[in-house]
Formats: C-alpha cells, sequence, structure tokens
C-alpha cells in the first residue's frame, strides 16, 4: 500500500513538472515581445539595427527616446483626448444603458419585448457594415464629424446593446419588485427610486460594464479614425499610427512611444488586477 | 387599461428614450441606410446619389478579389478559433490544477488583451523584421533569416500567432471559470466508475465544459472576422496584397477608392457570412451540452 502511494506520488510529481514547464514555456512567450519592446526603447537607432538582442549596446542606454517621443507624438494631448472620449463614453454608457434595460425588465408590452430582441440580434453586426453609412449620414449630410463629442456619442451607441444585454439578465434575476414597490409608497419619484433605490444595487454589474468599456474605447482605432481627422484631437491609437508613419526609420523613438502607449493601461492593470479580470470573465460568460 | 398604457409610455420617455436614441442613431438607422447605399454609386464626395439598382452586388459577386480575400479570411478565422481555443483550453485546465503562482500566470497571460491592436500590430512587426531576423542570423535557424513578413506565406501565418498570442490569455480566463464551476463530486464520480486520463477528459470534462467552449469560440469567431488594426499596423495587406483580410478589403473599396456602394455591398456580405456562421455555431454547440 505505502508503495503505490509512493509510485503514484512520482508518477504526480512528473506530471505537475511537466505541466509547470508548460505553462513556463507559454508564459516566456508571452513575456518575450514586451521585453524586446522595454529593451530596445533604451537604446540607439544603430545599436537596434545592429544588434535588437544586445544588453551591451555600444551607446549604452538613454532616456532620449522617451523625451523625443513625448514631445513628438503630443503624449499629453493624445492622453487627454483618450481620457475625455473614454471617460464620458463610459458614464453615459453606464447611465443610460442602465436606464433602457430597467425599462425593459419591468415594463412589459409588445414594444419591450421588440426592442429587446432587436438590441440582442445587432450584436452580430459586424462594424465594417454599419461605418460606411455612418460616415454618409453624420460626415456627409450632418458634417458633425470631427468633434470629440460625436466620437463620444458613437460609442454610446455602439456599447448601448452589450450594456442593455448584461445589466437586463442581473436586473431580472437580483433585484427584488418588492423594494421599489415599498418606496413608491413612501411617495419616491421614478428617477428617486431608480438612481436610489436600484443602480446602487447593480454595483458589480456597474463595475464589470466600466473595465469592458474602458478598454474597448480606450483602445479602439477604426471608429476614431473615422470620425478625426484634425490632428488636436487624436486620441492615443491613432497619434501612435500618425507617429509611426513619421517616424518609422527611427526604432529607438518608435519603441519608447509604443511603450508611453501600453502604459498608462497597464499601470491600471497593476492596479485593478483583480477586478479587471473578474470583469472581463463575468461580461463574457452572461 | 389607459392609465396603464400612460404609465407604460411616460416611464419609457423618461427610462428608454436616451438609451434608445442613441442606438437607433448609431446602429439601427446606418444598418438599414445602408441597404440604400448599396443600391446607390455614391463616391463620397458630392451629396448626389445615382440609382444603379443591384449592380453593386452583382459587381461584388464577380469580384475575384473580394472572395480571395473571404477566403483568406475564413482559413484566418479557422486557425486563430482552433489555436486560441486549445491552447486557452489547455492553459485553462493548467491553472485550475494548483500550480505554483498560479494567480500570478493567469494575470500575466491576460496581458496583451489590455493593448490595442494598433500597438500590438507595431511591436510584432519589429519583432519579425529585427528581432526574428537577428535571432537567426545568430543561430543559423534557416527559416528565421528573412522577415516572415515579406513572403505572402510566412506573412499570413504572422498574422494568424499575433491574434493568437493576443486572445489566447482571454479565452483562458473564461475555460478557467468554466473549471474552478465544475463540480469536484463529479469529477471524482468519474474517477471512481474508473474514468482516467484522456477518457476523463473525452466523456466527462469536455461535455461539461461545453458552454464555455460555445461562448469561446463564438467571443473568437466575432473577434476575428472584423480584425483590421493588426491587419494594418502588422502586414498592412502586404507583401503584394496578398494579406488583405475581408475588413481592410472593406475599408479600402470605401475609403480608399472611393466606392461606397460596391464597399457597402462588400460589408453586407460579410454580415451575412458572419450571422450564418455565428447562429449555426451557437446552435450545434448548445445541443451538446449536457445538465451536470
Amino acid at each position: 500500500m505505502a508503495k503505490a502511494n509512493q509510485v503514484k506520488s512520482t508518477k504526480e510529481k512528473i506530471i505537475s513538472t511537466i505541466f509547470t514547464l508548460i505553462v513556463i514555456v507559454l508564459f516566456l512567450c508571452v513575456l518575450f515581445p514586451f521585453v524586446m519592446i522595454i529593451l530596445n526603447s533604451f537604446k540607439a537607432k544603430i545599436d537596434i539595427i545592429k544588434d535588437p538582442l544586445s544588453l551591451s549596446p555600444t551607446k549604452g542606454f538613454s532616456f532620449q527616446n522617451f523625451i523625443d517621443a513625448f514631445v513628438g507624438m503630443h503624449y499629453l494631448r493624445a492622453f487627454g483626448n483618450s481620457l475625455f472620449v473614454t471617460g464620458f463614453a463610459t458614464l453615459i454608457t453606464i447611465t443610460f444603458s442602465s436606464m433602457l434595460a430597467y425599462y425593459l425588465v419591468r415594463y412589459k408590452n409588445p414594444f419591450t419585448t421588440f426592442m429587446s430582441n432587436w438590441i440582442v440580434a445587432s450584436m452580430i453586426i459586424p462594424f465594417q457594415a454599419l461605418m460606411i453609412p455612418l460616415v454618409s449620414i453624420y460626415g456627409a449630410k450632418f458634417g458633425i464629424l470631427n468633434s470629440r463629442i460625436t466620437l463620444v456619442l458613437m460609442h454610446v451607441g455602439f456599447s448601448m446593446a452589450l450594456g442593455t444585454f448584461i445589466y437586463q439578465g442581473f436586473i431580472k434575476s437580483n433585484i427584488p419588485k418588492a423594494l421599489e414597490e415599498a418606496a413608491l409608497i413612501d411617495g419616491a419619484s421614478q428617477y428617486g427610486i431608480f438612481f436610489k433605490i436600484v443602480f446602487p444595487l447593480l454595483g458589480p454589474t456597474t463595475a464589470t460594464l466600466i473595465i469592458l468599456n474602458v478598454l474597448a474605447f480606450w483602445n479602439d482605432y477604426l471608429l476614431p479614425t473615422l470620425v478625426l481627422s484634425k490632428k488636436e484631437l487624436l486620441t492615443l491609437p491613432l497619434t501612435t499610427y500618425t507617429f509611426y508613419g513619421t517616424y518609422s526609420a527611427n526604432y529607438g523613438v518608435i519603441m519608447a512611444a509604443l511603450v508611453l502607449t501600453v502604459l498608462p493601461i497597464l499601470i491600471l492593470y497593476f492596479v485593478l488586477q483583480r477586478k479587471i479580470i473578474d470583469g472581463v470573465v463575468s461580461g463574457a460568460v452572461k | 387599461m389607459i392609465e396603464k398604457k400612460n404609465e407604460h409610455i411616460k416611464a419609457g420617455l423618461m427610462f428608454a428614450s436616451p438609451g434608445l436614441f442613441f442606438f437607433a442613431m448609431v446602429v439601427l438607422i446606418p444598418f438599414f441606410y445602408g441597404f440604400y447605399l448599396t443600391l446607390t454609386n455614391w463616391n463620397g464626395v458630392v451629396n448626389e446619389k445615382t440609382f444603379v439598382g443591384l449592380s453593386n452586388y452583382i459587381i461584388t459577386i464577380n469580384d475575384p478579389e473580394f472572395w480571395n480575400s473571404m477566403l483568406l479570411t475564413l482559413k484566418y478565422v479557422v486557425w486563430v478559433v482552433l489555436l486560441v481555443n486549445i491552447i486557452g483550453f489547455v492553459l485553462g485546465y493548467l491553472l485550475t490544477n494548483g500550480l505554483k503562482g498560479q494567480n500570478f500566470f493567469r494575470s500575466g497571460f491576460f496581458t496583451p488583451n489590455l493593448i490595442g491592436g494598433i500597438v500590438l500590430g507595431f511591436i510584432w512587426e519589429f519583432l519579425f523584421s529585427r528581432v526574428f531576423v537577428a535571432i537567426g542570423k545568430s543561430s543559423g535557424f534557416e527559416s528565421l533569416t528573412s522577415s516572415w513578413l515579406s513572403s505572402p506565406d510566412t506573412a499570413f501565418w504572422a498574422l494568424v500567432i499575433v491574434t493568437v498570442w493576443q486572445l489566447v490569455g482571454y479565452m483562458m480566463l473564461i475555460y478557467i471559470s468554466g473549471f474552478t464551476s465544475m463540480s469536484r463530486d463529479v469529477l471524482e464520480a468519474a474517477s471512481i466508475d474508473g474514468a482516467t486520463g484522456l477518457r476523463k477528459v473525452k466523456d466527462v470534462i469536455f461535455p461539461l465544459m461545453m458552454p464555455s467552449v460555445v461562448i469561446c469560440t463564438f467571443l473568437t469567431l466575432q473577434r476575428a472576422f472584423m480584425v483590421y488594426d493588426i491587419n494594418l499596423t502588422l502586414t498592412n495587406g502586404g507583401p503584394f496584397k496578398s494579406t488583405v483580410l475581408v475588413a481592410m478589403h472593406v475599408y479600402d473599396k470605401a475609403f480608399t477608392e472611393r466606392l461606397y456602394g460596391i464597399g457597402q455591398a462588400e460589408a453586407i456580405f460579410l454580415f451575412l457570412v458572419v450571422a450564418i456562421i455565428s447562429v449555426i455555431q451557437v446552435k450545434t454547440g448548445r445541443s451538446r451540452e449536457v445538465e451536470a
């Protein structure tokens, strides 16, 4: 008996070592690109061209690339634009989609059933099927492109379906109607009931949606590039793209620009890791 | 009855109208307007549109370049879906078995998902064209000595590799949540009944993981069909237009060649393909799910 156990445990040990090895190898594959970019962002152009892997470049390491990239890509301005667009779009999406979901769950009539179905169905429409009409309507007809507000409101429209869908599921199964009825008897207004009683209870879902939306808005390229063309309005991904076009031969500066672009989101991830991972999972599984 | 109806309308105006307004303005109206656009020859500059009937659809159907691009996209989607799900599934399994530091690994594997496609494409462009070539030259590893991005076949695989590299961590998380919610009792009962190793995976774990597989396949399909930014910054469709995925084809047709009607007709074909595949996938996946 004791021997059998021993055999089993050595076998288990070998298996677990193999598992660990697989995980470590894959993990190094994920890490490698980041290491390369960071390493080379501190090097001079000739050293990168000579040997991107070298750990002892002839010209040494310096922060010069970061200074050049920071100034050249108007980092603060682009960062500010991204912050403006992401912040307002997330705030408005959360407010409007929770209100819409609340209505669709609490008021059952033919119209709400119809709208609920459309909202779910619309999620399989690829963005490519909407972008041309979008430019045609809001660019050629109304001429309201090239404005950060337009971009914010378009983000809101596009994220309404997912937000409403996720909130609907949560309200249906987690928010008792009795609570609202009691408040109604106490004479609370309809907005009062929603914002003071219902909305605070939606906390976990709100956190999930904030995370999903912030990541999507912050990193989006295609919609912003269709809406914004004025230099002063460009968000970080757009600036990175144009900056690359002008400096493409100057690898060091480009690497520094890439590091600067990813840095804010990585810092955020470092602080909110658990929340972000939970948010992404519950957003997908629902 | 009337009072109740009025109450519904009042609440609708208060709660539903702002959200529905933006949803309609950005999704519903453009979607239907898009069908109208395919019937015109709008060039994006003047406001006049001439009605051209179904000719944009006929042009699209007869455009071999578009269908090549669609075929390439299908090939790309198949590989991405397969690789992302296999690696994601395996990682999810390995990281729910009490490995030391598994939380650290989980967050690490997810990191590429935080980065936008534009930056990802640039990062890997540098890796393929500089770093791997340097490795190839110093190690004498033949297949790395010239950049993968400079020949059509390897450039396609570069696209697949980068997409898989990005998405694997996301799907891993979903598989992890599937594995952790799977009840220990079922697994133990299976072991007692003599199911071990691969049989356990095939007959017990896999059916129970079907909901996660359905979600992951759906999400990967959606992402892969619509990919544009990685395509733009990694290969820019090159070399010799050999890696133009369908999203890029639609974009170029409309905004570079200024053939908006044709571009929109192509977009509608893309929509149909995505819709049909998504529905089939979800239906077949659902039918294989079992109640635990």
